[in-house]
């Protein structure tokens, strides 16, 4: 017989992969905004925005739930705890293409447009690979793809501090073009930001899997009293 | 068995019972089988697991309880501050080892003032100021004085419920015992009574090492500080009560607080 809270936190993973699957849609159509120059792309960022405020909501009402009702133990406690804390960091995933957008539409294209670097639609791929990989990892329960994904983030740092030299460069060479170029800066920050909210999932989903919480691993646990046998 | 990870105990952190290769028996069933544990000084204890597991049988062990149930009987050990309780009189043993039961018994034509009062006179107190200080102090301890001090007159079986039941803890608290053993103390009472009882043991494990056996995950998880999970006899797991609620070490302590069993 499956047991109700069961079934109750599978709606609730349903939720967040659905969740997560509108915020990889979300970067996809701000990079597609950035590149082609097409605000159109941009309009289908707000509207999923919405979706995806609206899924949080939900989320934090059937986490409480479940909590509420059955006042989950062991995997189950973990699977809830993970599932609000991802809930908030697709939440905010959602905002940096969000952010994206509004830097393309609000600044971008009202100024001549700027030599676009290889780097910064590649980061969005790994980012958009990271989410959609801890997003993977949660459905499955994976540890090994939850810690690829922190191997990732790596990836997309040294692209982030890859672009920033390059941009400081060429603001030297046409300081005319200063404008431009920082909102350059600002969109590499959102997807680095992206790549770090992908990091914390990944972490969440470790969490969740094994019970194990590798944020700060300089932090020592402190000391546990436990009987001897 | 599994446990959580096992740190060098602290010297503050004495161990209250100890217990080795116990074996509990009826006829020729075992109940309890080879369980080998430390229970550390003021702390509380729960045991955990389904009907039939062996909690009951267990903690009658450790004040000869089990042993007065017709063709009940145990071997192994049971050191309770470096004693071999075997060695000891049981009415001594039970005097240091006091215990409660899962529906509250107060002796029925008792007052409530004799009700607290029964073991202390059964050991030669007769002072009745002394008396009446013991008294009071008992039930100040087991939080039901400010509700009981103007009729202590009054039978023990006119109290509600949650009332009797810290009235039992308090009969239990007369006497001094340095171990507590609570058998489903809860199980009988309302939300409001229970939240009592649990406010009441975490004061008292200042003073009392106290040794629960629930069904109620939450209260386990909520007023314990090592919990073993037993199962068909078996001791399947003991460690840290917040380990063991939030990544316990075995698969069927996992499946049995999760309630995928039990």
């Amino acid at each position: 017989m499956k047991r109700q809270v069961e079934e109750e936190i599978n709606q609730l993973k349903a939720k967040i992969l659905h969740m997560g699957s509108l915020a990889e849609e979300m970067i996809h159509f701000s990079m597609k905004c950035f590149i082609e120059r097409e605000s159109n792309f941009g309009e289908k960022v707000f509207k999923n925005e919405e979706e995806v405020n609206r899924f949080q909501i939900e989320v934090d009402e059937l986490s409480s739930r479940i909590l509420a009702l059955y006042q989950p133990e062991a995997t189950d406690l973990r699977t809830i705890i993970a599932a609000m804390k991802i809930n908030s960091e697709l939440e905010r995933v959602a905002d940096q293409a969000v952010n994206i957008t509004q830097t393309c539409t609000l600044h971008l294209f009202k100024e001549t447009p700027v030599k676009t670097m290889m780097e910064i639609p590649r980061m969005a791929t790994i980012a958009q690979e990271m989410i959609k990989d801890s997003l993977d990892a949660f459905s499955r329960s994976d540890v090994e793809l939850a810690q690829a994904v922190l191997k990732k983030d790596e990836e997309e740092d040294t692209l982030k501090a890859k672009v920033l030299s390059e941009i400081i460069g060429m603001i030297r060479k046409h300081p005319s073009q200063t404008k431009q170029l920082v909102d350059l800066i600002l969109i590499s920050r959102n997807l680095e930001k992206i790549g770090d909210h992908a990091t914390n999932i990944a972490e969440d989903v470790i969490y969740m899997t094994i019970g194990k919480d590798i944020r700060h691993p300089q932090q020592q646990d402190p000391p546990v009293v436990s009987p001897s046998l | 068995m599994e446990t959580a990870a096992i740190m060098e105990t602290p010297k503050t952190d004495k161990i209250a019972v100890e217990v080795k290769d116990l074996n509990a028996y009826f006829g020729s069933l075992r109940a309890v089988k080879d369980f080998s544990l430390n229970m550390l000084e003021k702390k509380v204890t729960a045991l955990i697991g389904p009907s039939g597991c062996g909690k009951s049988t267990f903690i009658r062990c450790l004040n000869r309880m089990h042993e007065v149930t017709p063709k009940a009987w145990s071997e192994g050990q049971v050191l309770i501050h470096g004693e071999d309780v075997m060695k000891k009189d049981p009415v001594l043993l039970r005097r240091n080892v006091g215990m409660v039961f899962q529906k509250p018994q107060p002796f029925p034509s008792m007052s409530i003032f004799d009700n607290v009062a029964a073991g202390l006179r059964l050991n030669g107190l007769r002072n009745k100021s002394v008396l009446a200080e013991e008294v009071e102090k008992s039930l100040r301890d087991s939080a039901l004085w400010d509700e009981v001090k103007d009729h202590l007159n009054k039978p023990g079986t006119s109290l509600s419920g949650g009332q009797q039941q810290r009235l039992c803890i308090a009969r239990a608290l007369a006497i001094r015992p340095s171990v507590l053993l609570l058998d489903e103390p809860c199980s009988a009472l309302d939300p409001i009574s229970t939240a009592k009882i649990e406010e009441l043991i975490l004061e008292l494990k200042s003073n009392y090492t106290i040794i629960i056996v629930t069904h109620n995950m939450q209260q386990a998880a909520r007023v314990s500080d090592f919990t073993a999970f037993l199962l068909l006899g078996e001791m399947i797991e003991y460690g840290v009560t917040s380990k063991m609620f939030t990544n316990p070490g075995n698969k069927k302590t996992e499946d049995y607080i999760t309630g995928r069993f039990g």
